[in-house]
């Protein structure tokens, strides 16, 4: 079992078990405190946008094409910021940390 | 506050609303009523990555099974409800139960449009809405098979678009003079029958439909048009917009008005009642206008809001609404209404398939079209909600980022 650490709004701490194999946002639309990602995972609405923990920025891919121009135009976005629909959970990210940015 | 909710309807809108519900800290009873036998799930992939095979059916699922265990949401799937009592504060079941609520959230959608012209019900003829009418079109999509798509709406030309990735032959028949005529101007129009014509679509547009031919099956062999041609055809999909789900409402005396007619709070005519989503005929003080939308979007930030007023709050809805369609590897992004503008600017240069178009009223923006421009489509949300006037020679300027592109003071 992969485990995801998530800091909430509040920043309270959860750990969940990560989906493997899909993106985090399908893991993290369950969760009451996760994302609202809207658009189901098209990349289209930004409604799933995360901080990535800075220790793990560097085993993900970087964000690309319509990941990046969405994020560019939010006013909440960071040099840690990511599209959770576009960042696929795998069994190697075990333990891997974000924060839930906020609503825009 | 203890009572119990009932929510009609288990789509997009449903799903949010208990979620809502139960994040807004209600505690009470939460019954969700739905007719397709299935947890609510997603409908946007269903015409495209669904039904080309690409998505797995679980991956549809807005919220797994244990989200409603954990959330206690009593779930009544498969089930219609089949009167309303505003008196009684009664919904009776198909089952002939009836149960008891102290507010109810109406999320009964939208369902395609049928068309009557002879020969309607043979085999082989198709609408999307559920997962279940898919099922029946995916097998029905081989290589080489010719479908007719009646309707170059959004639904008609994603489907076109998924069937020429599958092989089929495809053919589409517009009535209007060009392809995605209620929803976008003629530039944006016309890039789409251009990119749909190099995929192999054959669209016709100023045809309109007269009716059905049958082979001595029983089955469709061909679609006519008013015109007296025919199309061959080995199935046919029906795409000619949707109408509101209001017969529940409408029989409890609810007002409707192209929709469940429900104020800025989403609140229909009886206090105890609430409407959100594709049902929905909702006044935006925005454009002035009363609007009924289909999109998850709208469904989304309806459902949000009615459920937050129905627990007390009173919050009007007013968001500026948003759509999009993929339709090969263009993705299209809408932001805003465009009625009522009086001129439209292209930034950017269609050939290159990546531009904007823009509708305005004088110099404010009021909606945009992004096909494969996600940064002007995130620009504009602000923008048009701000009703900013913008400076039409530096709009048209693509070097220029949209959100620089305002009229200086």
């Amino acid at each position: 079992m992969a485990e995801l650490v998530i800091v909430d709004r509040d920043g309270a701490e959860h750990r969940v078990e990560g989906k493997a194999g899909v993106s985090l946002m399908e893991t993290l639309r369950e969760m009451d405190y996760g994302v609202a990602a809207i658009c189901g995972g098209m990349c289209s609405c930004a409604t799933c946008h995360i901080y990535v923990d800075e220790t793990w920025l560097s085993r993900l891919p970087a964000p690309q094409g319509d990941e990046l121009e969405l994020l560019q135009e939010l006013t909440s976005r960071r040099p840690t910021s990511r599209l959770c629909c576009q960042v696929e959970f795998t069994p190697a990210l075990d333990g891997l940390k974000v924060a839930i940015a906020p609503d825009e | 506050m203890e009572q119990g909710v009932i929510v009609i309807g288990a789509g997009q809108a449903a799903s949010t609303a208990v979620e809502t519900l139960r994040k807004e800290g209600f505690t009470g009873e939460i019954t969700l009523v739905g007719d397709e036998p299935e947890l609510p799930y997603s409908r946007p992939p269903l015409s495209k990555k669904f039904l080309a095979g690409e998505l797995a059916e679980e991956r549809l699922l807005l919220k797994a099974q244990s989200f409603y265990d954990s959330h206690q949401v009593r779930l009544r799937l498969g089930t219609r409800a089949t009167q309303l009592s505003t008196q009684t504060r009664t919904v009776t079941l198909d089952t002939g139960e009836t149960l008891n609520y102290s507010k109810l959230l109406l999320c009964t959608g939208s369902s395609p449009r049928r068309v009557s012209v002879p020969g309607h019900d043979l085999q082989g003829i198709h609408y999307l809405r559920s997962k279940s009418d898919v099922a029946r079109l995916a097998h029905e999509l081989t290589a080489n098979r010719r479908i007719v798509i009646v309707g170059a709406g959004y639904i008609g030309l994603e489907v076109a678009a998924t069937c020429r990735q599958l092989g089929l032959q495809v053919d589409v028949l517009e009535m209007a003079e060009r392809i995605m005529n209620r929803v976008v101007a003629s530039p944006v129009s016309d890039f789409f029958a251009q990119e749909h014509a190099k995929a192999g679509v054959n669209i016709h547009t100023r045809h309109s439909l007269a009716g059905f031919l049958a082979d001595p099956q029983g089955r469709v062999c061909a679609v006519q048009t008013t015109d007296g041609a025919q199309w061959p055809a080995d199935l046919v999909l029906v795409g000619v917009g949707g109408l509101p789900n209001t017969e529940l409402a409408a029989r409890a005396g609810l007002t409707i008005d192209n929709g469940v007619a429900v104020d800025l709070y989403c609140q229909t005519s009886d206090p105890d009642v609430y409407a959100a989503g594709d049902c929905a005929n909702q006044f935006s003080t925005h454009y002035q206008r009363r609007l009924r939308l289909e999109s998850v979007d709208n469904a989304f930030e309806q459902a949000k809001t009615a459920a937050q007023n129905l627990l007390g709050k009173s919050l009007a809805h007013d968001k500026i609404p948003w759509f999009w369609s993929d339709q090969y590897d263009l993705k299209l992004l809408i932001s805003g209404i465009n009625m009522d503008f009086d001129q439209g600017v292209l930034r950017g240069d269609p050939s290159t398939r990546s531009f904007t178009y823009c509708y305005l009223r004088g110099n404010e923006l009021l909606a945009v079209d992004c096909i494969n421009q996600a940064k002007d489509y995130m620009a504009s949300k602000r923008l048009i909600a701000d009703r900013t006037s913008m400076d039409l020679m530096r709009l048209a300027d693509i070097s220029v980022p949209l959100r620089e592109a305002t009229a200086q003071g």
